[in-house]
């Protein structure tokens, strides 16, 4: 028989748990992107992951390293706790947009521009997802969600909120960049800012943050396939990709 | 030893770096906020942490951090300020998370005022806190114990996996009295290593969370807290007695914090008209001293409470006498600490109730 050779395998900082996330969900890419990049810099012995509060509460059942959950948008606080307790280790906050963007936003405005050298992935899919799609300050304007069941209507419900370029302009802030895991090519764009966001960190040089527009089709009401049309065709649109910071905070 | 003048709210700062906090956090607030002007600038001297945060909410999580990275922290703040951490208390306490957290209490409700108060005896006590939650309470009355019990909290902490919260006044943070600087306390660095995120190196991954989604398992959590509530009931009740040595004493006074200070004053008045009064000051108001309360009851001694607020204290006495004696009350609020006179007065009004 041919000696079969294994070309692509788990990585090390991910066991082999079923994950809990819905199919076509973006958080099961995101997480093994994220476990790839602890693999490559060789720092899982030395990395402490910040689980949410939203669907990936239980983000620290599938991840091989040191986990923390925190209490709903103070994920930015309890990371730069750790962080100042022990310098040494590589601190990862993990939120979604509801956590991040609404409840949670005088702790990300404040750690980015305290240049806090933790490291942030903001999953931005748009929704409430955990509590079963109510309407976050991410959702786009006419998009219905079961507390916009027409459609949001800025007259009433204000705008969807630019994190990354808001993070942007803070004097903190050291790397922001907008990704999505729409299609192989733009999963190893987001790997790509991912590990820069780490290496970034173990430099020391701040604040970083990659923000990752994710699909949620169970709250979109759409099939998997049309859940990363409408990433790439509504969410692109009003959330551009690209880097929106890359320069360096402390000139010392 | 040597004795310095010192604030409380310094003596505060000074005690807990002696007792090996390495991180500490907080927002402004008054009458509380020399804590962190003192620790901003003793932390860097010894190579620690001091950060000023955006926001109590924010301000106990980044202590929810650090605690479970398993380093001795802690914050401070006054009335709204800690009434903003509640959410992150109970979380620390889910967590099983040794950490200090100290109130310099002012008015309330609400804005209230900045003078000092006794007004969130039943908050420190009881909790702000959501789910069944307990901390070891310490109230100090004097600067020397703002020092001594933050010098030692970390101990405390440690042991029972568990906050312990110092509930102190505006008055004591404010004044000044000398104070013997003991010397900067030895433990152990690693004690926590084996369930803080220090990183999983040669070992399983550690996880600090408080969330148990089976019925079951967050029964056992339960089940398993109560347990070391039990213990710190049965290990750890602190109080303090003066002039109660008589088998036929007339009054029995309870006080806490600074009020037992001015309690202490009408003790000796009362006695030099003639009364047999004795003091009973807690000093830990959780576990609360209801056995000993309870004694006095047993006899029939009148009691009365004292407090800067308006009867909360009270509630827990009325507890323990379970009804077997006179329980009366004297309260003054916010900025309006009562005279010895005015006790020894209602000690009179009181023992009229019972008809001496």
């Amino acid at each position: 028989m041919e000696k079969k050779k294994l070309i692509r395998g788990r990585p090390d900082a991910l066991n082999d748990k079923i994950m809990h996330y819905c199919p076509g969900c973006g958080h099961g890419i995101v997480h093994r992107i994220v476990a790839e990049v602890v693999d490559e810099l060789g720092i899982k012995d030395r990395f402490v992951g910040i689980a949410p509060v939203g669907c990936s509460v239980f983000a620290y059942w599938y991840f091989n390293t040191d986990f923390h959950q925190a209490a709903h948008g103070r994920a930015p606080a309890v990371a730069s706790g750790i962080k100042r307790a022990r310098p040494e280790l590589i601190v990862m906050s993990y939120q979604g947009d509801g956590d991040l963007a609404a409840i949670g936003t005088a702790e990300i405005v404040h750690a980015a521009n305290r240049g806090e050298n933790i490291t942030v992935i903001f999953i931005n899919n748009a929704i409430y997802g955990m509590t079963g799609g109510q309407m976050a300050p991410t959702t786009l304007i006419g998009q219905k969600s079961t507390t916009t069941p027409l459609g949001r209507d800025p007259r009433k419900a204000g705008f969807p909120i630019k994190i990354s370029e808001m993070l942007a302009v803070l004097p903190g802030s050291r790397y922001i960049e907008r990704t999505t895991v729409t299609s192989p090519k733009e999963v190893n764009k987001t790997k790509k800012a991912i590990k820069k966001a780490f290496e970034l960190q173990m430099k020391g040089e701040g604040f970083t943050m990659v923000e990752v527009l994710s699909p949620c089709p169970t709250n979109w009401r759409l099939t998997p396939k049309d859940a990363l049309k409408f990433v790439e065709e509504k969410m692109v649109e009003y959330y551009p990709l690209g880097v929106f910071k890359d320069e360096p905070v402390f000139n010392d | 030893m040597e004795k310095v003048m010192m604030k409380g709210n310094e003596a505060l700062a000074e005690g807990a770096l002696r007792g090996g906090c390495q991180c500490y956090f907080g927002y402004p607030i008054t009458p509380q906020s020399e804590v962190a002007e003192y620790m901003s600038r003793r932390m860097p001297e010894l190579g620690r942490v001091f950060l000023q945060t955006e926001s109590e909410v924010a301000t106990i999580n980044y202590l929810y951090g650090a605690a479970g990275a398993g380093v001795r922290c802690m914050t401070t703040s006054s009335s709204p300020g800690i009434s903003l951490m509640q959410e992150g208390i109970s979380y620390l306490i889910g967590a099983e998370l040794p950490c200090l957290i100290a109130n310099v209490v002012r008015g309330g409700p609400g804005l209230g005022n900045i003078q000092p108060a006794q007004a969130d005896y039943w908050q420190a006590t009881k909790g702000g806190t959501h789910g069944d939650c307990r901390m070891i309470v310490l109230a100090p009355n004097s600067v020397q114990e703002m020092f001594d019990f933050a010098r030692d909290a970390f101990d405390l902490a440690e042991k029972y996996r568990n906050p312990v919260f110092i509930l102190a006044d505006g008055a004591l943070g404010q004044m000044m009295e000398p104070v013997e600087l003991k010397p900067f306390l030895e433990f152990d660095p690693h004690k926590n290593d084996s369930w803080a995120t220090t990183g999983a190196k040669n070992r399983e991954p550690h996880v600090i969370t408080s969330i148990h989604l089976e019925p079951e398992e967050m029964e056992e959590f339960n089940r398993h807290l109560q347990a070391k509530y039990l213990l710190m009931e049965k290990e750890e009740v602190r109080w303090e007695e003066y002039q109660t040595n008589e088998d036929d004493l007339d009054i029995l006074i309870v006080a806490y914090g600074i009020a037992s200070r001015v309690c202490r004053n009408a003790v000796d008045d009362l006695r030099a008209s003639g009364i047999k009064a004795g003091l009973l000051r807690p000093i830990t108001l959780w576990p609360f001293p209801k056995a000993e309360i309870r004694r006095f009851a047993d006899r029939k001694i009148p009691i009365l409470v004292v407090e800067l607020n308006m009867g909360q204290m009270l509630e827990d006495v009325l507890l323990a006498v379970e009804g077997k004696t006179l329980v009366d009350f004297y309260g003054r609020y916010a900025g309006i600490i009562p005279s010895a006179d005015e006790v020894v007065r209602k000690a009179f009004d009181t023992l009229k109730k019972v008809g001496k």
